[in-house]
């Protein structure tokens, strides 16, 4: 058996623009070599333009996010903090932008918590070192919503088509200010 | 309740037996150092936080705060440093408000080997503590077993080695402030150079006696990327999308009221934290 | 008392339930050592590069900061002059100037022999049967061939350490292989790029890969390699690229960063 990061594969990007970020992940659903569905998203919304992207196990990816679901409702009610670094096999991406100060703002983190505050962009998942290559390639600091669009695109793509786990099409939320775009790109089903 | 959450044990041990293996976590490559001067303590660190071969993150912080003159500088896991820290940190606060002294070093490095020889090793945080309180100043290391030392200058992390050829070469006693600062960057950049787990840049952090801390965050950046050679911005309309979903704040406004703040600054985060530095 | 390096190899959970090996002493034989380092080769209408980083690894250590890992075959003397083709080696360093050596003297051999320079695709069928040869105990390297063809053409020829090999426009090799590759699909054969404007959706007509100038390749090699070492711990130091045009082969150094 591999490790529980790779069984159902998937890959998640997240970067940083001029007033914008973009978030981004690969549709893949699989268990093992074999694909058992092309539509299986990795970004969940938890408040107006905030976005976490998950990926590792798929069943610890729908624990971690309905767990995070019902954590964001219940933080209006009471704040509560423990210490728990319990190793969930999934590594969160976030992306979003301040409300307030407008300004842009993503991390990445472990399975068991380490923050990863990035000025760039932050990857995961089964094609993270083809998207570390990628990235560190093609992206540039203050690109615009619509360039930044183009570029974290082109870098998810070309890393999950080197990705035997990863890939089957893609979603691109391109976050600013005032407005949140949601793109299904066309990618290799294969 | 505090503490760890061990629900997950017993599926993760069975899975371990069965082959699979361990997850892996951030950063087991550093290098770390600390050194004492005529009138205080100087620690520094690297900034690069590996995952296997790659380098996860090229600028990050190894210096944690524990008590305005206490400072830590941590290698191994890098969410056990961070975690252990912050408790002990936290506990470091309570302990002197009950007291009403100020921390000493000693305390806060007898509560982390008491920590960590509690959990006996499996808290994977190699930490240099170093610190200025009413006794003097104080340079320890605590091991992840809950082993420590005391010494004028020490290194950790798999860079050690290299940083420690640095001291032994050039460490003298009676050092000053300036002196000391440039034997820790020295160090710290043997192992930049040297290691290839350490890397990036140095962050270097200086606590003397009746002055208030200095956190030199980039103290050093020998490793700076220069301009690419091409320029890689994609003409728009290059990638093929299908559909799209646009979500506006003016749609919005038709399901609920919004009302904008202003961009100040100290609205957005609540509470200022108060940092002695 | 511990040592960092030390803990984290030895570290095993004692579960109860797992196999003992305690008291158990095993001997191995382990020949090969991987010594970092990455490759990589562009082709062009009239031109072939192969460039590969200078460092040396093993473990965290860095062995040297020189040590070339792109080498000029069948050359008439040693610094390699007259030679028309060019290999590039990456993984146990050992292996590779073994495997250089072999292919140098069996390209030299054929032109004594033969009295004219071995053809590039015949070099290439030669280096797989040489690698193919040691089956059972491969040279334990990932091989990149290039040089001119009949045509003039710019030719590289890949391989896997047992001689499985394949003509291709571009391809990287060693540790950082799969954060180069990706980006040299989306730059060289320009993959999952379209042309802005020529359709909607599934109509969009997609970007045509077409041989790139030099100076482009060179720029986009040299961008390969800077990113490369953004990332990855065992690739730095200095950057060798060997050019080959009609006029012969050039060698150029840059330098890398060095942590």
């Amino acid at each position: 058996m591999g490790s529980p990061f790779d069984i159902n594969g998937g890959a998640c990007v997240a970067m940083v623009g001029k007033d914008c970020v973009a978030i981004a992940c690969d549709l893949r659903l699989g268990m093992q070599a074999l694909t058992i569905s092309n539509n299986f998203p990795k970004i969940f919304n938890y408040a107006p333009s905030t976005y976490l992207g998950l990926t590792g196990l798929a069943t610890d990816v729908n624990t971690v996010s309905d767990l995070f679901r019902y954590k964001v409702n219940m933080y209006r009610l009471r704040e509560e903090r423990h210490i728990s670094p319990r190793p969930w096999p999934t590594c969160p991406v976030l992306a979003g932008i301040n409300q307030t100060t407008g300004k842009p703002f993503i991390c990445g983190f472990d399975s068991i918590g380490c923050i990863d505050f990035a000025k760039d962009f932050i990857v995961s998942g089964t094609a993270s070192d083809q998207l570390f290559g990628t990235c560190e390639g093609l992206w540039e600091p203050d690109l615009g919503p619509e360039d930044l669009f183009e570029t974290i695109s082109q870098a998810l793509l070309s890393a999950v088509d080197r990705d035997a786990l990863s890939g089957w099409g893609a979603q691109v939320y391109i976050i600013e200010k005032d407005k949140v775009t949601q793109r299904l790109l066309k990618g290799r089903q294969d | 309740m505090p503490g760890f959450d061990f629900s997950n044990y017993n599926r993760n041990a069975a899975l371990h037996a069965r082959g699979v293996p361990l997850p892996k976590a951030t950063s087991t490559g550093t290098t770390i150092v600390g050194c004492i001067y005529d009138n205080g303590v100087v620690i520094a660190a690297d900034t690069r936080a590996t995952s296997g071969p790659i380098v996860a993150d090229k600028n990050c912080e190894k210096l944690h705060y524990i008590a305005p003159k206490i400072w830590c500088a941590g290698a191994g896991t890098a969410a056990d440093t961070e975690f252990t820290t912050a408790l002990i940190s936290s506990n470091v606060e309570l302990h002197s408000l009950s007291t009403g002294r100020d921390p000493r070093v000693i305390t806060c490095m007898t509560m982390l080997k008491q920590h960590l020889f509690r959990y006996q090793g499996h808290i994977g945080a190699y930490l240099v503590v170093a610190g200025v309180d009413p006794t003097g100043v104080g340079l320890y290391t605590v091991h992840a077993h809950g082993s420590t030392d005391k010494l004028p200058y020490v290194t950790m992390g798999s860079g050690s080695l290299a940083a420690m050829s640095v001291f032994e070469s050039m460490w003298q006693p009676d050092l000053n402030k300036e002196g000391a600062i440039a034997l820790c960057s020295e160090a710290i950049k043997a192992g930049i150079f040297n290691d290839l787990g350490s890397g990036s840049n140095v962050d270097v952090c200086v606590i003397e006696k009746d002055k208030p801390t200095q956190l030199l965050r980039n103290y050093e950046k020998p490793n700076e990327r220069g301009e690419k050679e091409r320029n890689y911005r994609f003409p728009r309309g290059t990638t093929a999308w299908l559909n799209q979903k646009v979500i506006s704040k003016e749609d919005m406004k038709k399901y609920v009221t919004i009302e904008t703040l202003s961009g100040d600054d100290n609205l957005a985060a609540g509470e200022k934290m108060e940092v002695d530095v | 008392m511990t040592s960092l390096m030390d803990h984290q190899a030895r570290e095993t959970v004692g579960y109860s339930f797992s196999e003992s090996t305690a008291g158990v002493k095993q001997h191995g034989f382990y020949p090969y050592t991987d010594n970092g380092g990455s490759t990589l080769g562009i082709t062009g209408s009239d031109f072939a590069i192969l460039a590969g980083d200078t460092r040396s690894t093993s473990g965290y250590n860095i062995n040297s900061r020189m040590v070339p890992k792109v080498f000029k075959i069948g050359g008439d003397d040693e610094t390699g002059e007259g030679a028309n083709i060019i290999l590039s080696v990456v993984g146990f360093a050992a292996d590779g100037t073994a495997l250089k050596e072999r292919l140098d003297t069996v390209v030299k051999m054929y032109k004594y022999q033969h009295g004219k320079p071995m053809s590039v695709s015949a070099c290439a069928q030669r280096l797989s049967t040489i690698l193919y040869q040691k089956r059972f105990f491969p040279y334990y390297v990932h091989a990149i061939l290039a040089g001119l063809d009949e045509e003039g053409k710019g030719a590289l020829y890949s391989y896997d350490p047992v001689g499985s090999y394949e003509r291709e426009q571009c391809r990287a090799a060693g540790a950082a292989a799969s954060l180069i590759m990706p980006f040299l699909d989306n730059q060289v054969n320009f993959k999952n790029q379209y042309i802005p404007g020529s359709g909607e959706g599934h109509a969009l007509v997609a970007k045509k890969p077409e041989p790139l100038p030099l100076e482009t390749v060179k720029g986009l090699v040299r961008d390969a390699f800077t990113s490369a070492v953004e990332r990855h711990i065992e690739v730095g130091d200095n950057l060798q690229m060997v050019i080959i045009t009609k006029a012969g082969i050039e060698e150029v150094y840059h330098p890398l960063k060095k942590d």
